[in-house]
């Protein structure tokens, strides 16, 4: 198997658009394709295909309660907590969690030596499991409104991806903090998605340097080109950084994408780009750290 | 007054809405939320007058001259960072999350947390008024107090220097980041765009906003790409009794002023869209 993600610094550069098309190109030729939605913040995938949901699981975290009865309000649960998620005032007897800042680390049920912490589960959001048209599976993770972070459900949503995978597409989150790189890290190979303008290139380039400390190999797709200037075209050569492809901009394109059509459906010289694309990035990437 | 920028969806103009609405009438304290991928700086090449260091959280790092290699540290990271390699012990950077309990278990005291210093925030002036952003490190955790450190400068900076008006140009998404940004704010300005994930992500923004009681309101840019679809969301706008600020066209010169390093209003003030920007922001205003 190999897991292909595709990121970008910047919102809205065409990350679902370039994920969803190769993972449409990648089903036509019978390649036992999944596609990984761990942009759990605003998950829009399955919009675009036909879908049957096979399964919906929850994502949990455990949060401690604390048993006012046992506890002697000694502090160290408070000490041990590294997100101030345990508020405590000794003389008033008061102990309180502040389950939003709590990441489930479990440091404070080890502090306690009075047994007054259990741990409860409480959901941050889901992984469904969907089948598209010819049986290829579009996993989604999809965080609930008014939890803080992605990260736990993203991790879930790419465990899901099952053995018999040839490709699995990892549509990233924007940005370059954690939720990218809890994406990115269990990536063979990473698209980035940038367009030709000042802001695109900013981003790509603090992109670049994530994934040159974590030593990732990837690639760039210009969207958009023609909109905007030179200058990304002249970083990446600059830094030798391999043109993956372009995509001019089209306002066809533009409308068609939002109406919720997938493009290489009917633009069969896109999908024969694509696919040798992709193709190339296997050849490459692919099956050398076969995680099979 | 403090006003805040989302919109769910990355992508849909938040920046340059931002950018246009900073330099149409008088002064005011600009502040970039968006901490993961900061671009107002580039438009308006602020003066650094400050620079603060901002830790993010801590890494676990094992001392090697301590450490056994007894591995009990490993059962009880819920983040699976710690592994053994041929009774070596080591930490994935990637996976760690600084809780610190490895530290705190460990038998030989032979691990140490270090800080993550490398974001930063800068305060400075730009060319109409005072501007705040924050870069967050690459890798580093987006947690939201990064946006606080900026809001609370801009407040301060509104005070100190008489600019009523704050505009906070938010991250996308709905997460940590997007929460600090609006919590508390007189204004959330959502702007989406004609498509089936812009109206998604609208509703996810829209749920974020009402989580916290804010006042609402919503632009449908580049509403000619797709105009049906514009329609379905103002539709979706009403029947949930949101107010709609407005509707922008999509107009090729928001990039071409932007790789000229001007907002759309200093490209030109008589633009059609220009002229629906300022419309949308004396609406907003009231």
């Amino acid at each position: 198997m190999i897991k292909i993600a595709v990121a970008s610094g910047k919102g809205g550069t065409g990350k679902t658009f370039v994920s969803t098309n190769i993972y449409h190109v990648l089903r036509r030729n019978n390649y036992n394709a999944t596609l990984v939605d761990c942009d759990a913040e605003a998950p829009d995938s399955s919009a675009f295909f036909r879908t049957e949901l096979l399964k919906t699981s929850d994502v949990t975290q455990l949060v401690p309660v604390i048993n006012k009865d046992s506890c002697t309000f000694c502090g160290k649960c408070h000490e041990y907590c590294n997100y101030n998620a345990i508020f405590i005032l000794p003389p008033a007897r008061v102990i309180n969690v502040m389950e939003d800042l709590c990441h489930g680390c479990g440091a404070c049920s080890v502090a306690c030596s009075y047994g007054a912490i259990t741990e409860n589960p409480v959901s941050l959001g889901q992984v469904n499991i969907f089948s598209t048209d010819n049986g290829s599976e579009l996993i989604e993770a999809r965080m609930n409104i008014g939890v803080m972070s992605p990260v736990p459900v993203i991790k879930a949503a790419i465990r899901q991806v099952n053995n018999h995978t040839d490709i699995a597409i990892l549509d990233s989150p924007p940005g370059t903090s954690c939720p990218f790189i809890q994406t990115v890290a269990r990536a063979d190979f990473v698209i980035l998605v940038t367009e030709p303008t000042p802001f695109g290139l900013s981003d790509l380039m603090q992109s670049v340097e994530t994934l040159d400390t974590m030593t990732k190999p990837y690639g760039v797709i210009i969207n958009r080109a023609g909109l905007g200037n030179n200058e990304v075209l002249k970083y990446l050569q600059a830094k030798n950084i391999p043109l993956l492809m372009e995509i001019p901009f089209n306002k066809k394109i533009a409308i068609s994408c939002s109406a919720g059509e997938i493009v290489s459906d009917s633009d069969t010289d896109f999908a024969g780009k694509l696919l040798s694309m992709v193709r190339n990035i296997i050849s490459n990437y692919g099956d050398s750290n076969n995680q099979r | 007054m403090e006003i805040a920028i989302i919109s769910g969806k990355g992508g849909t103009g938040k920046s340059s809405i931002s950018a246009a609405f900073a330099t149409l009438d008088g002064n005011v304290v600009l502040a970039d939320c968006d901490v993961d991928a900061a671009n107002l700086f580039l438009l308006f090449n602020p003066s650094t007058e400050e620079e603060e260091v901002y830790v993010a959280g801590h890494k676990a790092v094992i001392n090697y001259s301590l450490c056994t290699g007894c591995g009990y540290c490993i059962d009880f990271c819920r983040f699976d960072a710690i592994s053994s390699n041929n009774d070596m012990v080591v930490v994935s950077e990637v996976s760690c999350d600084g809780c610190f309990l490895c530290s705190h278990v460990c038998p030989e005291k032979a691990i140490d947390m270090i800080p993550n210093n490398k974001s930063r925030m800068y305060s400075g002036s730009f060319r109409n008024g005072k501007m705040v952003f924050g870069r967050l490190a690459p890798g580093e955790e987006n947690s939201g107090k990064l946006v606080n450190m900026v809001r609370n400068k801009a407040r301060k900076i509104s005070e100190e220097n008489g600019l009523e008006i704050i505009i906070l140009d938010g991250p996308p998404g709905i997460g940590c980041p997007v929460i600090s940004t609006i919590t508390g704010v007189d204004r959330v300005v959502i702007i989406t765009e004609p498509t089936i994930s812009g109206l998604l992500d609208l509703q996810r923004a829209v749920g974020v906003s009402r989580k916290f009681n804010l006042p609402v309101y919503i632009i449908v840019n580049k509403f000619d790409l797709n105009f049906s679809m514009t329609l379905e969301i103002e539709k979706w706008c009403r029947n949930n009794g949101l107010v709609s600020a407005g509707r922008l066209g999509f107009d090729e010169r928001m990039v071409t002023s932007m790789v000229m390093g001007k907002s759309i209003i200093e490209f030109d003030d008589n633009l059609e869209i220009s002229k629906g920007i300022r419309k949308i922001w004396n609406r907003i205003l009231n």
